[in-house]
């Protein structure tokens, strides 16, 4: 069973605006192979919501939008689907099935009229035939599985009744029920606390480590990627513009921008002074600069030969890519780090 | 942190505050939500007071309580010398200007109907200020400009702004009054991380210009320890620790302040540091555990921490905490 259990090449996806398209993510390929995580990470408007989206079929039909490019899914039984190709209802046959998803707003993605038994057995309920008495028997095993105490009581519960936090982890028994092999998280702590989110990236890593899924976890926060991922992506203007490994990508990070994503996180150090941001803000996707979309906001920006044209991702070390012209040249004059610089 | 005198006057003194809810009608009878519990503390002028703590401990109710959104079921508010604890509604209109609120969500926070221009004109309306409309308009240009942002976007609909950008529009609608005191409920936490710094930022610099004290209320103490020249911690409606930042940073006495270091990502990928997780929720409200409401999640209980709500007790100059365990050494993140 070796190889990939999603592969995605040549994503992307246009919004239809008036007459033109316009373009939400470009060209994203990537691969995910059981068990492992890869963080999908980008500010709001980077692409990476959208790029999830498309890959459950969330998006709005054609012609609204315009989706291009593969997503390889290996099923079951190891046959090779092409999420992006197939027919509706083959695709309602997967999802929730064999790939899974969860949201930024557990209390916006329950309904809120129907019980949280109810809510996760209808799962098991469409995908296996089970009848509710035995669907909701496997509910409570699931409520049980994401740490909710109480289980057989709590199915019974409204969303309403829960925490926040309960809600997610509601959110996850929903998605587990039928074991899936690929689950995308979309900022699923986002809207908690720090304990909260402390608690449920500890059950995602260990769901994971039984069932062996592979999870895609879209974040803004580097500080949570370090915490859970094995592989990064970071996304800018619809662009990959950095992947590779957490470690290499995170301790010697390539792309300024992701450098930027890195220093931006909050510490605990009381260093005092201002706290480092980047300045500006995502272009308008339907007025994107000519060159490297992140140039505007870049400090190492230089007209030649950053605003000619869109740079290519170019690899930086092994299986770690980056968008950048001017890489090489940053990484060398900022070479206080020899050691890290000569293995890269 | 900002520079505020060791022996200033306080702007904002508070004492044995309660706010209850419920206890008839919607709630069913005896069924008294205890959201804000017995809480004392003062706010020097010029200082900048961290209040931290999960969703429900509280702190959101306790900033809408000093500004005297809600009137208190018992204890003392005094603000600039003078008890509004019982001030009517009259009254307090004169103070409004005074004391002002930046608000989490910049997106349910600003009216969709309204130019921005008229969103930061609002208080001033309010107000009767008496000023023209030219006058209004030049206050508000002012505003804007204080928040770094264009004389044009006077003209513009929030829907036009991103998020960092009505974080701003937000935080000139407070300044527009020209307030002695802010409360800024959770002010970065619905933005992404790269702008989070921007607003934060932009805040540190409008307090030191303006000379502004503030309450600054958030979930993250990353973000407070850049911000705030104190801090207090909040559980199930009481405060369990207040110190000056280092103090708290460099050597924490309660186990929930622990938990809650512990629970801040870090973003080093050869870290994946051993974390005291804390497990389950805040108890409800409705129904506080007896003794230490925090014992059920800590680590450190022992039996004798549900005979009595531990007192806040000095542990250090200016360093209070609500724990009899002394005996017990607790992780900090900043070396002492």
């Amino acid at each position: 069973m070796a190889g990939p259990v999603l592969e995605v090449r040549g994503l992307s996806v246009g919004f239809a605006d008036g007459r033109r398209t316009v373009p939400a993510v470009h060209e994203v390929a990537f691969t995910l192979h059981p068990g492992e995580t890869l963080a999908l990470v980008g500010e709001s408007g980077s692409g990476k919501s959208v790029t999830s989206l498309a890959l459950m079929r969330l998006l709005p039909p054609a012609p609204r939008t315009r989706v291009t490019g593969a997503a390889l899914l290996r099923g079951r039984d190891g046959t090779v689907h092409d999420l992006l190709a197939l027919p509706d209802a083959a695709v309602r046959a997967l999802r929730g099935d064999r790939i899974a998803m969860i949201f930024q707003e557990p209390m916006t993605s329950l309904n809120p009229v129907h019980r949280i038994g109810d809510q996760i057995a209808e799962s098991v309920r469409f995908h296996r035939g089970l009848d509710r008495h035995a669907a909701l028997k496997r509910a409570e095993g699931l409520i049980e599985r994401v740490g909710i105490p109480d289980a057989a009581r709590r199915l019974r519960a409204y969303p309403h009744e829960l925490s926040g936090g309960m809600r997610q982890r509601v959110m996850i028994a929903m998605a587990l029920a039928c074991d899936p092999a690929v689950l995308i998280a979309d900022e699923p702590t986002t809207a908690l606390d720090v304990t909260v989110q402390s608690q449920i990236l500890a059950l995602l890593k260990g769901l994971q480590r039984e069932t062996g899924m592979g999870l895609v976890f879209i974040t803004h926060n580097l500080g949570v990627v370090a915490e859970i991922a094995d592989r990064v992506m970071v996304m800018y203007a619809g662009r990959i513009v950095e992947s590779g490994g957490v470690v290499p990508v995170m301790t010697a990070p390539r792309m300024p921008y992701t450098a930027g994503l890195i220093a931006s996180v909050p510490r605990l150090d009381l260093k005092g002074g201002e706290m480092v941001s980047i300045p500006g803000t995502v272009p308008d996707p339907r007025a994107p600069p000519p060159g490297c979309a992140f140039a505007p906001r870049c400090p190492h920006r230089r007209p030649t030969p950053c605003d000619e044209a869109v740079p290519p991702l170019e690899a930086a070390g092994a299986g770690h890519d980056v968008r950048c012209r001017r890489w090489a040249e940053i990484a060398a004059a900022a070479a206080p780090r020899p050691a890290l610089e000569a293995r890269a | 942190m900002s520079a505020a005198p060791q022996d200033a006057a306080p702007l904002l003194k508070v004492e044995g505050l309660r706010q209850h809810y419920g206890g008839r009608g919607l709630f069913g009878r005896g069924d008294v939500v205890r959201a804000v519990e017995d809480v004392s503390f003062e706010i020097r002028r010029g200082e900048t007071l961290g209040l931290v703590g999960e969703s429900g401990s509280g702190k959101s109710t306790l900033g809408r309580a000093l500004l005297r959104a809600t009137v208190p079921t018992a204890g003392r508010i005094t603000f600039g010398g003078e008890d509004i604890t019982a001030w009517t509604a009259g009254r307090l209109r004169a103070l409004r200007p005074r004391m002002q609120m930046i608000f989490q969500d910049p997106f349910s926070s600003l009216n969709p109907r309204m130019t921005v221009g008229g969103i930061v004109a609002a208080p001033l309306v309010i107000q009767r200020q008496g000023l023209d409309r030219a006058a209004r308009r030049a206050r508000v240009i002012e505003a804007l400009a204080t928040v770094g942002l264009p004389e044009r976007a006077a003209d513009r609909y929030p829907h036009e702004f991103s998020g960092g950008q009505r974080q701003r529009i937000g935080i000139a609608r407070a300044l527009v009054m020209a307030p002695d005191f802010l409360v800024a409920d959770e002010p970065v936490s619905a933005l992404d991380v790269s702008i989070q710094a921007q607003v934060v930022n932009l805040l540190m610099e409008v307090r030191r210009r303006l000379s502004l004290t503030m309450l600054f209320i958030s979930h993250d103490l990353a973000v407070v320890g850049h911000v705030c020249d104190r801090v207090a911690v909040m559980y199930l409606g009481r405060i369990v620790e207040i110190a000056d930042t280092r103090s708290l940073f460099s050597g924490p006495r309660h186990p929930y302040t622990e938990a809650l270091f512990a629970a801040v990502p870090i973003p080093d990928p050869t870290l994946r540091r051993p974390r005291v997780l804390l497990d389950g929720d805040l108890p409800s409200p409705l129904a506080p555990p007896s003794g230490c409401a925090f014992r059920g999640r800590c680590r450190h209980a022992l039996p004798a921490c549900a005979a009595a709500v531990p007192p806040l007790r000095a542990v250090g100059p200016g360093h209070f905490a609500a724990c009899i365990r002394d005996d017990i050494a607790l992780a900090a993140p900043v070396a002492a």
